[in-house]
């Protein structure tokens, strides 16, 4: 029973975060081809077309990824979580068979238009279909984390005798207080995501003096961008997801934040430090006072209840993978922000196609957004275990009753087998669209 | 409530079957009878554009299933565990073949491409007939040993197969020889379907030599389904009886065999869309008429202590279902004119097409 509910988990998680890899990108990339496309309409200058084109081939890649991977997710919750689904299936169905209904044929139909018919089509009408795509994958986004929204906080339920929740308030799952800000919180870091690759591929052509101009269309499009939605996703999205936190998981709060012990005369901002298990406290820790307190309160004196307050029996299940998937996330946030503040200050100054080091900075800084997003969402993950429905059931209640571990363990290899595959194969064609460039790729 | 949301999720299987069953035939005769570079490429540009599309249907009635019906959800995919994985497996492997086989033009890599699409398709049919066959056969609800449960009522595991192959067996594998009859039926039928549909989108040179291929499955066809119904019988024992209760029912056999019978003549059609109308029309009536011959059961039992699963025991809450045919309607208006706009831009030959070249 343990090795099942490990496996089903390591499987869950394994094909989840491989998965979100590519949505991440394609929901802030649709926006940033979108935008190239209506500058291309409004200026009729041809750099910003082949831009869109360019774009739109690594899009494609990562959009067909996405769809690959994507299905599996939607199968597993029957597959894996049989008994969860029973349970829930009567309210988190309704989210999830809408995405199928809504969101999932707009963006398949208009995708192929999209890829194919720029001259069928003209170029307004490549252009609405290209804002189709972009709502569609938007749509989907919104109601997987209407779906996560629910399992955080449950609403417009109610439970039957045989242990069933039945959804007695649609609109409920929709005006869901942990839905909006988690929404906008995690399209804000997708964009973070696309803007950065933007402008580390930009960079790259720069520092590499190959297709230049592109090089320098895509570093500026990618800082600006990168700019506004490095700042959205702290504030004022960050800000409200981690309040909602605090209101309705505190127990989570205080084991992502590191705080053992509810402090007198308000609490320290941990900035780094281990958890140690054993003696309930951090070692080797560096920490701000007052700062957290300050931030979830506005108070300085504001008192944040420590782990000490609750009953073991409700903490988070793994309270250092926690911490350090938040406090990974929020030090990369902040590094994003400076380097993009530096890099558009440097814009404005006209210097920044000359300041190598930042060239050189927005080129590493490739995958560590991508790092930034899998840690938010193991935050999420992690801080919601060992619940599957917040408060209400227990992961360990909710996983296939006959499925045995045998099972799972052979498809969870098979998974990983398989996702190694196409992790290679994407990155050795995604390489070869960078490398052959916007130039070559134009006509 | 139950009965309109068993039509919507059955209806949706049928569009799946029906547009996907002809890119999984298409990937079948890609296999088997695609040998020059031109004729390889006529079958991806008549299917390229659309299977995404396609497979959405799996997915949304895979979601509708989930939300109206979640305790089958539940039992069906955990029971089923193994070869719905697999099926997940195959259909990322269709998906890169088709996808991936373009990007470099290289001959090993073409190869390795075509393979991995015309063999995924060649399994996934055959996996979709046997899951038909599963549903039909039943399975052992409860994994009741010596009238003994060992599991809530509806939950259940099946292996693979059993050694002995037999529907009759207590403890059931997926593939037995009644199971496998279906999915070799499902194979021979998809292989007409996905002919049809090169036929009508493309003016292949293959596409005389496919009228031919049409015409001898469909024979085949013939022998295959005599045979399943002489021994229909012994899985299910009384198979028309929701048909003499309603006889108005007896419409879905008969348009299975108007499109199986209309298919020998295949040679004379004049237009090249009549054939993959007539295998549409075998799809659907062949599916409508299985379905009907075991409702109101979803999913049999094979013991006697356990009970089916039915749309009535199966469904969800009554609020629930109802909300859910107010957005489900605005839903499908939609994918209507999708479907409409999709179609138009890509309508008649798609020989010229250009899929997957970059």
């Amino acid at each position: 029973m343990e090795d099942m509910l490990f496996y089903d988990r390591m499987q869950f998680a394994f094909t989840i975060t491989f998965h979100y890899l590519f949505p991440q990108l394609t929901m802030g990339l649709s926006l940033i081809i979108v935008y190239f496309k209506w500058k291309f309409l409004k200026s009729k200058l041809e750099i910003y077309n082949d831009a869109a084109k360019f774009w739109m081939k690594i899009f494609a890649l990562n959009f067909a990824m996405g769809v690959v991977t994507g299905i599996p997710m939607e199968f597993q919750f029957g597959t894996n979580w049989a008994k969860f689904s029973e349970l829930t299936g009567g309210i988190i169905g309704q989210t999830l068979a809408m995405e199928g209904m809504f969101s999932f044929f707009l963006e398949s139909s208009f995708l192929g238009l999209f890829l194919f018919g720029e001259k069928l089509l003209g170029h307004k009408l490549h252009f609405v279909t290209g804002f189709l795509v972009f709502l569609g994958s938007w749509a989907s986004g919104f109601l997987i984390i209407a779906t996560h929204s629910w399992m955080q906080h449950p609403v417009g339920y109610e439970i039957l005798e045989n242990g069933k929740f039945v959804l007695n308030n649609f609109g409920a799952l929709f005006s869901n207080p942990w839905l909006w800000p988690s929404y906008l919180h995690n399209q804000a870091a997708s964009l973070v995501t696309a803007s950065f690759v933007v402008a580390a591929i930009g960079a790259f052509y720069v520092l590499n003096n190959k297709h230049f101009e592109f090089g320098k269309l895509f570093v500026k499009t990618g800082v600006v961008f990168g700019l506004i939605s490095s700042i959205v996703v702290a504030f004022p999205t960050g800000d409200l997801a981690a309040k909602n936190v605090v209101k309705y998981q505190p127990v989570t709060f205080a084991a992502m934040e590191g705080i053992f012990e509810t402090e007198d005369g308000g609490s320290e901002i941990v900035l780094i430090g281990q958890p140690n298990m054993i003696d309930k406290t951090l070692d080797n820790k560096i920490a701000v006072p007052n700062i957290l307190s300050f931030l979830t309160y506005q108070k300085w004196d504001a008192e944040i209840k420590g782990l000490n307050e609750f009953d073991e029996a409700i903490y988070p299940t793994n309270i250092p993978g926690l911490y350090y998937a938040y406090h990974i996330m929020v030090g990369l946030g902040t590094i994003f922000i400076g380097l993009m503040l530096l890099a558009v200050v440097q814009l404005f100054r006209k210097k920044l196609y000359k300041t190598k080091w930042i060239l050189w900075a927005l080129l590493f800084m490739l995958p560590f957004p991508y790092i930034a997003n899998t840690m938010g969402w193991y935050t999420a993950e992690l801080g919601r275990q060992p619940w599957l429905v917040y408060n209400l059931l227990r992961t360990s209640a909710g996983a296939s009753p006959t499925v045995s571990a045998g099972n799972t363990l052979f498809t969870l290899l098979g998974f990983i087998g398989l996702y190694l595959l196409l992790g290679l194969l994407f990155l050795m064609l995604v390489g070869k669209i960078i490398n052959k460039g916007p130039e070559t790729l134009k006509h | 409530m139950e009965l309109f949301w068993y039509i919507v999720l059955m209806t949706m299987l049928a569009v799946y079957i029906i547009l996907d069953g002809y890119d999984f035939g298409a990937g079948i005769i890609h296999l088997f009878f695609a040998k020059t570079e031109k004729d390889k490429k006529a079958i991806t540009n008549a299917i390229g554009p659309f299977w995404d599309a396609n497979e959405v249907w799996l997915i949304a009635a895979g979601g509708v299933l989930f939300f109206a019906f979640p305790t089958l959800y539940a039992s069906s995919f955990s029971g089923f565990y193994l070869p719905l994985i697999m099926i997940l497996w195959l259909l990322i492997f269709r998906a890169i073949g088709l996808e991936l086989r373009g990007q470099i033009h290289n001959k090993m890599w073409e190869a390795v491409w075509d393979k991995a699409f015309g063999i995924a398709s060649l399994l996934l049919a055959l996996f979709f007939g046997i899951a038909l066959g599963n549903v039909v056969r039943g399975v052992n609800l409860g994994m009741v040993t010596n009238g003994v449960s060992a599991h809530e009522a509806h939950y259940f595991f099946l292996p693979l197969w059993n050694p002995t192959f037999s529907p009759q067996a207590e403890h059931l594998g997926i593939i037995d020889w009644f199971t496998l009859l279906l999915g070799i039926i499902g194979v021979v039928a998809l292989t007409i379907h996905g002919a049809n549909w090169i036929i009508f989108k493309t003016n292949s040179s293959l596409n005389n030599q496919l009228r031919k291929v049409v015409f001898n499955l469909n024979v085949v066809l013939s022998v295959l389904i005599i045979v399943s119904l002489l021994v229909w019988h012994i899985i299910e024992p009384n198979p028309f009886h929701n048909f003499l209760k309603h006889p108005w029912l007896f419409v879905f056999p008969l348009i299975f065999f108007l499109g199986h019978l209309g298919l020998f003549r295949i040679k004379t059609f004049t237009k090249d869309s009549y054939g993959f109308l007539f295998s549409s029309l075998f799809l659907f009536g062949g599916l409508a008429s299985t379905v009907v011959s075991i409702f109101p059961k979803l999913l049999p039992s094979t013991n006697t202590i356990n009970p089916d699963l039915t749309i009535y025991n199966m469904a969800a809450h009554e609020y629930g279902l109802s909300v859910g045919v107010y957005w489900f309607v605005v839903a499908i208006i939609l994918v209507a004119v999708y479907f409409t706009i999709q179609y138009k831009v890509f309508k008649g030959k798609m020989d010229d097409v250009g899929y997957g070249e970059h």
